[in-house]
């Protein structure tokens, strides 16, 4: 018999000699008949763009570290240029709107443009001062930005091997709760996704909290609404 | 190992150096004894008598202690905020409970769907055929080294040392697994393999250990981790085989997911051409959206914070975008044989988050090694003897339930609920049974017994607690019972009074246990 046949079998037989529910003080052993019970926060009580809803993703982004510029659309440019002033080179996804880094262009920094079909490689981006992404959606209560590999996010080799990262959440991007994302992400499962949460970090060494490891050691957030 | 030349350890299975003591520790090891188990999920002594060692280690129960008691407070700080924690948690356990019943469906279902998106799923009945399909893999993909990420089903079937017996270097990338590694210690903590360690031992062993360390590396954690980072960049951006664990597979869509901190799973998940998971058979999620429950309970059990930095989730292969070759190794390894028993079912929907060792006052006080097991704790005392079978009286795996107080914190805590002290209290009844067979004349059994009735009835609850039933049958025992001889040996008895366990557990270990003068770190 096949290893996969007989992993399967022992799966099935394991299954029939009990029913997970024999011990009944076995607090854990609930019925598998029983739908799941979802009484959990489905969505916040705040509309994702709304105002409290921002307010509370600057804070909780911030708590990790990260650095949150809260912008209007116009300032976009001026932000990202006064961010990575005197890069020598910043990588950008293909499909990154060009309003964001022209001014950072036109004080001679050099755009890496990026993309599946055209790939930096890896000691370029190594090579390079930071990048520049959009985002797919944001979850203000865990202060979480995700990626989701389109083309204005682009690769994920990107948004890691660089030391700094600028990424922009548009307002309507952001929602309060973990559930609401997911269930926009479900969209698209098949889309490599990267969630995070501040820079990189570490609590290995006596559990406290350093940021700062192997993923992008700065992180920049713009809030534009 | 003074001939230590930066380069990944090459322990092979069984190898001590010839310099291994009977219990499988090298006393003269620079950074203190350290198991050098052949089997992952059994090594060393009894618990009784691996915990009256650590029990002496000073330095580790203060490194522990203050540890612990960091990521307590931060873990009850961030529950505290979620208003609907308790319905995540109950959703959690039934989307669990809804995997194992569903088992061999949804596992073909994963295979379909990972194999749709253009990864290669193989199945392992053991860690031996687990271990030889990754060397073939790796061996194929034309390589002698290989980045990992920290996974607990890798170290459970001991994969680095099987890759060292192959000629392939494995190097863990995760801060505390390197630490683990290049002390060539064992990893004492399912989240924080390093945690019995301080910033100083691990600056030692970093300037000893680690060719590239700064030779004016301080204890500063900001420093140890920029040497780390330093040490290991290289490595990423060469490296051709990557080998991970996966905290969730989603059934529905084919999707694996890793939640990690530091960027070193992005690295091994991203980089390099070929990618390899190994995963137990029970990691499944049914649907995408199951992930919803888990992503919210998970990071904050675990390390005490809202999310944890980085999450990556992954469907097969995506072109263009990251490892361009997926395999994905679904391990049996004694699952099957927990999941057809009500305990060994419950222990599987555990997610590895270690809450439950965190909150453990005996873990607290003996460590990780003390367990024998890469799953120590709570988790581990149940969990591991599950997995492994117990063969029986003198199998160091039947002491394992005992070592608990069943004070219950580990339930408490629990982001899916696993009645871990109803569980142990299974398990001790079941020892007790065995020995019964044996006719072992210590009429310890019956104590056993007594208490296990006790635990799982109210009634009789209040009853023992006035002190009449179980203390009668436990009192005549305490004068020697540190003499008798496993698993009589101790605190495993007198322990299954349902006391109000933290403060009594202590009390009682330090009048049994600590010497005249020994400083009894309260
Ligand atoms: S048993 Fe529960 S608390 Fe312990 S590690 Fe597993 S999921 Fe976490």
């Amino acid at each position: 018999m096949s290893a996969r046949d007989e992993v399967l079998t022992r799966v099935r037989a394991a299954l029939q000699e009990s029913d997970g529910a024999a011990a009944p003080e076995l607090r854990g052993a609930m019925s598998a008949q029983a739908p799941v019970p979802r009484d959990y926060r489905a969505a916040g009580e705040d509309p994702p763009g709304s105002a409290a809803v921002i307010d509370l993703l600057d804070e909780r982004v911030a708590d990790y570290r990260a650095e949150v510029h809260r912008v209007a659309p116009h300032e976009i440019g001026t932000t990202v240029a006064r961010i990575l002033e005197g890069s020598s080179a910043v990588v950008v996804p293909s499909g990154l709107d060009a309003g964001w880094t022209s001014e950072l262009a036109a004080s001679g920094t050099a755009l890496l443009t990026d993309s599946r079909e055209a790939p930096l490689d890896v000691q370029t981006l190594d090579g390079a001062d930071g990048v520049v992404t959009a985002a797919r959606v944001a979850i203000a209560e865990t202060g979480t930005i995700v990626l989701d590999g389109e083309p204005d996010q682009g690769r994920r080799a990107i948004s890691l091997v660089p030391d700094l990262h600028v990424c922009v959440v548009r307002h309507d991007q952001a929602v309060q709760t973990v559930p609401e994302a997911v269930r926009l992400l479900a969209e698209h499962p098949e889309r490599p996704q990267t969630w995070i949460s501040g820079p990189s970090a570490t609590s290995d060494i006596e559990l406290v909290r350093v940021e700062g490891v192997h993923g992008p050691r700065t992180l920049h957030v713009l809030l534009v609404g | 190992m003074s001939t230590y030349l930066g380069l990944p350890t090459l322990r092979r299975k069984g190898d001590a150096g010839g310099r291994a003591t009977p219990s499988g520790t090298r006393p003269d090891e620079p950074f203190g004894p350290v198991p050098h188990p052949d089997d992952p999920l059994r090594w060393g002594e009894t618990f009784p008598q691996a915990a009256r060692a650590a029990l002496g280690n000073d330095q580790m129960r203060a490194n522990l202690g203050h540890a612990t008691s960091t990521i307590r407070a931060k873990r009850a700080s961030v529950v505290g905020e979620v208003p609907d924690w308790e319905a995540l948690r109950d959703a959690g356990a039934a989307i669990k409970t809804h995997v194992m019943a569903g088992l061999p469906d949804l596992l073909e279902e994963l295979e379909r769907n990972v194999t749709a998106r253009g990864g290669v799923v193989h199945w392992a009945r053991d860690a031996a055929e687990a271990n030889r399909i990754v060397a073939e893999l790796v061996r194929a993909a034309g390589v002698d080294e290989v980045v990992k990420v920290k996974s607990m089903a890798t170290q459970e079937i001991g994969l680095n040392e099987a890759l060292a017996e192959a000629g392939i270097a494995a190097t863990e990338t995760d801060l505390a697994e390197l630490i683990v590694q290049l002390a060539d210690d064992m990893p004492s903590h399912i989240l924080v393999p390093a945690i019995h360690r301080n910033r100083e031992e691990i600056r030692r062993i970093f300037l000893e250990r680690m060719a590239d360390a700064p030779a004016d590396l301080t204890d500063a954690p900001r420093e140890l981790a920029m040497a780390a980072r330093a040490h290991l960049r290289r490595k990423f951006l060469t490296a051709k085989v990557a080998i991970s664990g996966a905290n969730f597979a989603v059934a529905d869509t084919g999707t694996l997911s890793v939640v990690e901190s530091e960027g070193n799973g992005r690295m091994c998940l991203t980089l390099p051409e070929t990618l390899i998971t190994v995963m137990g058979i029970e990691k499944l999620v049914p649907t995408f959206t199951d992930l919803e429950v888990f992503l919210q309970t998970l990071p904050r059990s675990s390390t005490g914070e809202r999310m944890n930095p980085y999450t990556s989730l992954w469907t097969g292969v995506t072109p263009g975008d990251g490892p361009q070759k997926f395999h994905l190794v679904l391990l049996d390894n004694g699952r099957t044989r927990a999941l057809a028993d009500d305990v060994g079912r419950a222990a599987l929907h555990c997610i590895r988050c270690s809450a439950c060792l965190n909150v453990c006052p005996v873990y607290e006080r003996v460590g990780g090694h003390a367990y024998g097991s890469v799953y120590p704790g709570p988790i581990g005392a149940v969990l591991t003897p599950q997995l492994t079978g117990s063969s029986g009286h003198g199998d160091p795996n039947s002491s394992l339930p005992f070592a608990s107080t069943l004070c219950g914190a580990c339930y408490d805590v629990c982001p899916v609920k696993i009645d871990i002290p109803s569980l142990l209290v299974h398990l001790r009844a079941r020892v007790a049974d065995e020995d019964r067979g044996r006719r072992v004349p210590t009429g310890w059994g019956a104590a056993m017994k007594a208490a296990s009735a006790v635990m799982s009835d109210g009634g009789r609850f209040a009853l023992a607690e006035k002190g009449t039933v179980v203390a009668r049958i436990l009192a005549g025992r305490k004068g020697y019972v540190r003499h008798l001889p496993f698993p009589a040996s101790a605190w495993t008895a007198s322990r299954d009074l349902p006391a109000p366990a933290k403060q009594t557990f202590r009390d009682w270990w330090a009048k049994e246990h600590e010497q005249p003068g020994e400083r009894s770190d309260r």
